[in-house]
């Protein structure tokens, strides 16, 4: 459903988002890191996801207890970009 | 048991950004009560307030502090800056594990509440930011003074509504005099001007539309403030032992309830509350020189409180001076007491006595010296700080010149 311009667009707003929580510029966030390597902790992760809910309008499954179990994977940059892409795909 | 004293001192009110700034306000008897500047203030009854003038968050703390830092615990942590610089003490190893924090508001994180319910309720939104509960709770303060210095012995959030500080300096007092801590940072902060927190208070009734006018027979109402008050108490030897800059002892500490009415004030509660801090310092009535009063500057207060006075201190209530400062800063709720012992420093330190400004009309049943309108040059050696929440809660300190 997607076109190839929507995807780099939910690409930019979410590395964005994740830069603005690294304290980096975007251009310094590259697709294979983790949150760790860009030292973002878990309150940085929530309140990314919090950021992810209000820029796209949808509901992320995350839950903060299990982070790695959650359905939404969080595992790089990719993988969160990709979620993301779902989600918005699913819920528009 | 320990002696303690007060080694540093910080604030922000509506009087100032810093104990300098206050203490002048309060020698000059000026008055930080003035229009709100909130939002929805047009659907308020209630126009005025002491509130905190020409500070932006932004210039103190980073975004990332303040998407945790409610106002309440913004004001904390300005003022504990100002009062740990002031006492020289750096908390590590041993020193930190023996000091902690013990901080009294009544409703911490209001301005949160109120933003995030305006959110949801007003607004229909269904996402609140994700740190709006570590925002809110009453404890945020003291965790993030705890944090910021290294403080990691006892610490925890003291609420009695009004005397909610001076309980909370109390428990200081109690535990390094014990010998339970060697230092504490204490006092206390309070935020609520903002649209809901006013808007409660209008419902009881009891706030005045344009002054403070403490022990004044034309008062009409009290006036809210907001800001921080921060002290740090420390054992006495050892503020000695590394030639710390003594403010001031304190000597005494007792609290009451008057277990009869949830707003009413019972005159016996407060004269228990007065008599107990002087029995508590082994001090004699004839030596206490000041009262800074609760004095709110509503009709129930300020006679209950004139008369406890009369009670506890019996004829020399009549030689003493007791002055309001609640006139000049407004009442800062949970906050007051710690804002209103820089008063009670600056007698015992400058034997300058604040005033009660505001003053304009003699009443019978206030018959007390209460400093009107002008501060004070006096020599006095012991003073008293009163605190009279609702819910009938009183705590009383009493400090000494060193």
């Amino acid at each position: 459903m997607a076109t190839a311009s929507t995807d780099t667009a939910v690409r930019d707003k979410v590395i964005r988002i994740i830069a603005d929580q690294a304290v980096l510029e975007p251009s310094d966030v590259s697709m294979e890191q983790t949150l760790d390597d860009l030292g973002i902790d878990s309150l940085g992760l929530v309140e990314s996801i919090f950021a992810i809910e209000e820029a796209f309008d949808i509901q992320v499954p995350f839950n903060a207890n299990e982070p790695e179990n959650s359905e939404f994977d969080i595992s790089s940059v990719a993988a969160i970009v990709r979620a993301v892409e779902d989600l918005v795909a699913q819920q528009s | 048991m320990k002696r303690v004293v007060i080694t540093g001192a910080g604030t922000i009110n509506a009087l100032g950004h810093s104990v300098p700034e206050t203490l002048e306000a309060m020698r000059e008897g000026r008055c930080g009560i003035g229009e709100l500047d909130i939002r929805d203030v047009e659907r308020l009854s209630i126009r005025i307030g002491g509130q905190v003038r020409g500070y932006e968050a932004e210039s103190h703390f980073n975004r990332q502090q303040i998407s945790l830092y409610d106002r309440f615990t913004q004001f904390t942590l300005l003022a504990a800056r100002e009062a740990i610089e002031q006492s020289g003490l750096t908390f590590e190893g041993q020193l930190a594990a023996e000091a902690g924090v013990v901080l009294g508001t009544a409703g911490g994180g209001v301005n949160t509440w109120d933003e995030n319910y305006r959110a949801v309720y007003e607004e229909g939104k269904n996402r609140v930011h994700p740190f709006v509960v570590p925002k809110l709770m009453n404890n945020a303060a003291a965790s993030h003074v705890s944090m910021e210095w290294n403080l990691k012995g006892p610490t925890f959030t003291v609420a009695t509504a009004c005397a909610s500080s001076n309980h909370a300096m109390g428990q200081a007092f109690h535990m390094v005099r014990s010998g339970m801590a060697r230092a504490m940072v204490t006092g206390g902060s309070e935020s609520m001007l903002c649209f809901g927190g006013v808007k409660a208070w209008e419902g009881l009734r009891v706030m005045s539309k344009d002054a403070c006018r403490p022990f004044s027979a034309n008062r009409n109402g009290m006036v809210q403030g907001e800001g921080a008050g921060i002290f740090v108490f420390e054992e006495y030897d050892h503020a000695k032992a590394r030639g710390a800059e003594i403010l001031a002892e304190v000597v005494g500490f007792a609290m009451t309830s008057d277990a009869s009415d949830i707003v009413m004030p019972s005159k016996q509660g407060a004269a228990r509350a007065i008599s107990g801090a002087l029995r508590d310092a082994r001090l004699d009535p004839s030596q206490v020189g000041y009262i800074n009063a609760h004095g709110t500057g509503t009709a129930a207060n300020d006679k209950t409180e004139c008369a406890a006075v009369a009670d506890a201190l019996g004829k020399h209530a009549d030689r003493i001076m007791i002055s309001s400062t609640k006139s000049m800063h407004g009442h800062l709720i949970g906050g007051t007491g710690a804002v209103e012992l820089l008063a009670c420093i600056m007698a015992l330190r400058d034997g300058v006595i604040a005033p009660t400004i505001g003053y304009e009309e003699p009443d019978p049943e206030c018959a007390l010296d209460v400093v009107p309108n002008e501060a004070r040059e006096a020599d006095v050696d012991v003073v008293l700080s009163n605190a009279f929440a609702f819910g009938g809660l009183n705590a009383v300190l009493a400090l000494r010149r060193v």
